[in-house]
């Protein structure tokens, strides 16, 4: 989220979309509630269900999953043709005005540079005219066909809501009451807060409808303002948490990279991230990128990370594919070219799409290592249920090994929340039988593991060896230590460059924030986005109070929120060009003359004048961007592309299939429903349920009761063309695997007219599985397909193609 | 007893410390011992409080874990009650359907409780010992890291990367957990590692 969950009272008008909050994230809900009583704020649903979000919303309109990019294009082209803009927002803070260079083109769905062999674009093309003084090409007046607001312009205008009812099935004036609404939030005084979650990530384009409602955001002026923002509902307790530490194939805690092997020394890596300012006088944040990689590598490697050993950069694994993602890795496990998997706390055998496909990627594994605190399917795939998952145990000769692992009420530390904040919580109970932290788990690992290489040696033991680990108990470091480690330290005395008898930071002592990290060995930093949490002050992440100045919603006291405690991020912008705040019955921060004050820490140096440094302080640009130069695999703009297995063919562009640069595995190709095939005629969509949270919940004996059963949701009108009554059996099936269920006939699922063709929905929630307290089911992604957004690879679990009929229900074994 | 008392003007009447004697006086005497024989004592009396967060969504409601026996002091604490913490900016005391339950997933049947493992083709798991199974992890680790260790790609860069192993972190654990999972999974040379941030 750019923004907070108390901040959303502020707002005038929610649109969830993407997203079904009132009952996945209900205790968030209240603050749209909140805006609704106090404000008088509007909520507007758009959904393929009308679900409980919609069920209090002032207007709901219906969409076919998968098709959000052109309802969203097709709003953008809305405020663009009914001068619905905050224009002394758009001109001074987005690169609306920049000049794209010669020979970028879009045409019939395909930027330049697309390679059709390799399923992706030469970008070069994708950037800004550069002038003779090294600058991004700007026009102020707008003129320039090139310039990015033209081209956007261009880029929509095929979406009008006569395309949007097309392709997504959305009425005509339901689409126009809906751009209505949001256009009145394009003046300086109204703000729209956007709430996703997962149905808009799940797609194989879904970093491209994120991007969609970020731009309409931008165009209306409601990104670092009050009650505005993109504010991302995120699914796990402390999701954020692991995505900021760079748990990823690609990652570095605090959103750096791990080298390719085009990168074979630290000066080339380097040599890309200069950052330079792409306009005068902007901050350009991340030209400090040294300063974050070096600190981390003294946090990962302390002595052994030296100036002459490059900080340690051979240490680092180098990629040479975009990343090793779970479908990847389950891709390879399948072909057999991986031997040994851990799984911390996930359950990946429901998790990812396709579970035929994992299943047998599992069975040639050598060892399979569980650490959870609760029975997991995965854990058990070798396990014979009956037809919930039939498997022969003597022919699967993967070892497993389970491991008990304590859960949140019997540990210390902290998690990121939806909001950035870093919340500090306590242990209330003892751990059952011999269950043990997953830092203890991980510390045994290392050290065996560093044991073995001392005694033995072996395959560069070099990284392992000289792990940085010295904590007063190796064997089970603790929170603090952790926790101090990530905030980052001074390793040795700083002395004033221009004074040296002034000392500047002290060895040994605690950061105060990421602007004291330096590039030359004198401090350590695990996460630089998370510096400030851990000061010499003491633990900031567990303060708690909860005072609120203003009553802005910020409670800066409260906990500490990434980056610098700052609770809205772009803040800067929330005033004018001059600093003045937009709205001063919102006021979140504003220009004294000397420097910027207000409710919140202003996201701009502190004495930086208004009109001299853009309030976009991490772009090169100093603005946001309505146009992403080469930053995005799929294209500077986003485009409609239906899904991989789709009712009609794209509309827009009848020759692509799915999104034209995600990665398909050679083998899925064939497990793909052809586009329209009569074999798979509805649109299959899955979905949560409020009493349930994912896999987990079936565990717990009072939510199973609250749900104790699986079913799938369909049409009135689905219900009677199949002969299927409220309750029977039903059996729903795709091209890669079938389950049983009970069907709930419902009005809440509408058949839709999709370019001409009507198109039935089959819902389908996720939440059963072979073991736990609820009654056995089949697991959902026994139907979904294997394939993932073109930029970060999240599986396509939300539109897919299936069929169903009335059933006798399953065969039990 | 068939006067009409509200509860009102029943705490009104007796207040509070005499409650009994004034009960006595209304002629409730039997009543009384009824009452207090029918009333459970205070489930919540004795216990220690600890401030943690739902385990669930990224909302992070505040809950208050209440036990019998104190961990800080020592003691083994068991988890009597869960509820919301109503000092909390974001859920101010509220839970969902699912937060309202987290007790029982702290007690769930089935929670983990021992190191287990299944051997090849087996179609059951055996209790092992901790000093086992990480050993044995261990091992497995050294020889397919050693096997399978690519130094240098094929043309000459230093590359120190291990494909034939990988991790796949959690969702639920702390930011301190992520961290020391995270040096100790790269400092291998795994590059398939990941989170649940997709999904």
């Amino acid at each position: 989220m750019t923004n907070a969950w108390t901040d959303i009272k502020n707002t005038d008008l929610v649109i969830i979309m993407g997203g079904n909050a009132a009952e996945a994230h209900p205790c968030g809900f209240k603050w749209v509630t909140e805006a609704k009583a106090n404000r008088g704020a509007k909520l507007i649903v758009v959904d393929p269900r009308y679900n409980r979000s919609a069920s209090v919303a002032d207007f709901y309109a219906p969409i076919r999953q998968g098709s959000d990019i052109a309802f969203l294009m097709g709003l953008i082209n809305h405020c663009i043709s009914h001068d619905k803009v905050q224009w002394e927002y758009v001109k001074p803070f987005t690169n609306a005005t920049f000049v794209v260079r010669e020979g970028y083109a879009y045409q019939d769905g395909l930027f330049t540079g697309y390679d059709e062999e390799k399923r992706d674009y030469n970008r070069d093309s994708w950037e800004y005219e550069i002038g003779p003084d090294g600058y991004a090409v700007v026009d102020e007046t707008l003129q320039n066909p090139r310039c990015v607001w033209n081209l956007l312009k261009e880029h929509v205008a095929i979406y009008t809501p006569e395309m949007v009812e097309r392709i997504c099935g959305t009425p005509k004036e339901a689409f126009l009451k809906v751009a209505e609404m949001v256009g009145e939030c394009s003046t300086p005084t109204k703000t729209m807060t956007s709430m996703y979650a997962l149905g808009w990530t799940q797609h194989s384009k879904g970093s491209q409808n994120i991007r969609g409602m970020a731009m309409l955001q931008l165009i209306l002026g409601n990104i670092g303002v009050r009650g505005g923002g993109m504010n991302a509902l995120r699914g796990h307790s402390n999701i954020q948490g692991l995505t900021d530490l760079g748990l990823m194939s690609n990652l570095i805690p605090g959103y750096l990279n791990i080298p390719t092997q085009k990168e074979p020394d630290f000066t080339t890596y380097m040599s890309t991230r200069a950052f330079k300012p792409l306009r005068p006088n902007q901050t350009s944040y991340w030209q400090n990128y040294r300063k974050f990689f070096v600190s981390f590598m003294k946090s990962m490697y302390g002595p052994a990370a030296t100036a002459e050993n490059d900080w340690g950069y051979n240490y680092l694994p180098k990629l040479d594919v975009a990343s090793y993602d779970v479908l990847r890795i389950f891709d390879m496990m399948k072909n057999g070219k991986v031997n040994l998997y851990f799984c911390q706390g996930f359950n990946p055998l429901q998790a990812f799409p396709d579970k035929g496909k994992l299943a047998a990627g599992l069975a040639k594994l050598k060892m399979l290592v569980i650490m959870d605190p609760l029975q997991t399917e995965t854990a058990r795939f070798w396990e014979d249920h009956g037809t919930f998952n039939k498997v022969s145990p003597a022919d699967i000769q993967t070892e497993v090994i389970q491991l008990p692992t304590t859960c949140f009420a019997e540990d210390e530390g902290s998690l990121v929340n939806s909001g950035r904040w870093l919340q500090w919580h306590w242990p209330g109970g003892s751990p059952p039988g011999e269950a043990k932290t997953d830092i203890w788990i991980m510390a045994q690992i290392h050290l065996r593991l560093k044991e073995l290489y001392q005694k033995e040696g072996g395959a560069f033991p070099d990284p392992i060896v000289n792990l940085n680990w010295t904590y007063k108990d190796p064997g089970e470091p603790t929170a603090e230590e952790l926790a101090r480690e990530m905030n980052g330290s001074v390793l040795a005395d700083v002395y004033d460059p221009v004074d040296p008898t002034k000392k500047v930071l002290e060895a040994g002592k605690q950061l105060s924030g990421f602007g004291q990290l330096r590039d030359d060995g004198t401090t350590a930093g695990g996460c630089w986005i998370f510096s400030g949490c851990w000061t010499e002050a003491g633990n900031m992440m567990a303060r708690r109070d909860n005072s609120d100045p203003g009553d802005a919603g910020m409670f800066l006291k409260w906990s500490f929120s990434w980056p610098a405690n700052r609770r809205i991020l772009y803040n800067r912008a929330s005033c004018d060009v001059d600093g003045k705040p937009w709205d001063p019955s919102r006021k979140l921060i504003e220009w004294d003359g000397a420097k910027w004050t207000g409710y919140d820490v202003p996201d701009i140096a502190p004495t930086a004048k208004p009109r001299d440094v853009g309030p976009f302080i991490m772009n090169p640009e100093g603005t946001s961007r309505l146009w992403v130069r080469k930053m995005m695999r799929d294209g500077p703009f986003p485009v409609h592309y239906e899904p991989f297995e789709s009712p009609v063919a794209n509309v827009i562009a009848p020759k692509i299939r799915g999104n034209p640069v995600a990665r398909v595995f050679p083998d899925d190709w064939k497990t793909f429903a052809d586009i329209g095939d009569p074999a798979f005629p509805y649109a299959g969509t899955s979905y949560r349920l409020t009493e349930h949270f994912h896999y987990w919940t079936k565990n717990n004996h009072v939510n199973s009761v609250l749900q104790p059963e699986q079913f799938v949701e369909i049409s009135e009108e689905l219900a009677k063309d199949k002969g299927i009554e409220l309750g029977g059996w039903v059996r729903v099936w795709s091209k890669r695997g079938e389950l049983y269920a009970k069907a709930v006939v419902t009005k809440r699922i509408k058949p839709m007219t999709v370019d001409g063709k009507i198109v039935h929905i089959v819902g389908v929630p996720i939440h059963w599985g072979f073991v736990g307290a609820a009654r056995k089911g089949f697991t959902a992604n026994t139907l979904t397909p294997f394939v993932g957004d073109a930029n970060i690879e999240t599986p396509e679990f939300k539109a897919f193609m299936v069929n169903i009929e009335p059933s006798t229900g399953p065969v039990v074994a | 007893m068939n006067m009409e008392l509200s509860r009102r003007t029943f705490l009104k009447t007796s207040g509070a410390g005499i409650a009994g004697t004034t009960l006595g006086a209304f002629g409730f005497s039997e009543a009384e011992a009824a009452v207090a024989s029918a009333v459970k004592p205070f489930h919540l009396v004795n216990t220690t409080e600890a401030r943690n967060t739902c385990t669930y969504c990224s909302v992070a409601c505040g809950i208050i874990i209440y036990s019998k026996g104190d961990l800080r002091k020592g003691e083994k604490a068991d988890i009597v009650h869960i509820e919301g913490d109503s000092d909390h900016p974001t859920n101010r005391g509220t839970l969902c359907p699912k937060g309202s339950a987290l007790r029982d997933i702290v007690k769930s049947q089935t929670r983990l409780t021992q190191p287990m493992l299944r051997k090849a083709g087996s179609n059951a798991f055996e209790a092992v010992s901790w000093d086992v199974a990480l050993d044995k992890i261990a091992r497995a680790m050294k020889d397919d890291r050693d096997a399978n260790f690519v130094a240098t790609n094929s043309d000459g860069v230093t590359v120190n990367r291990w494909l034939t192993t990988g991790f796949l972190a959690a969702s639920a654990t702390t930011n301190e957990t992520a961290f020391a999972t995270y040096k100790v999974v790269r400092s291998t040379g795994i590059l398939a590692f990941d989170n649940q941030a997709r999904v």
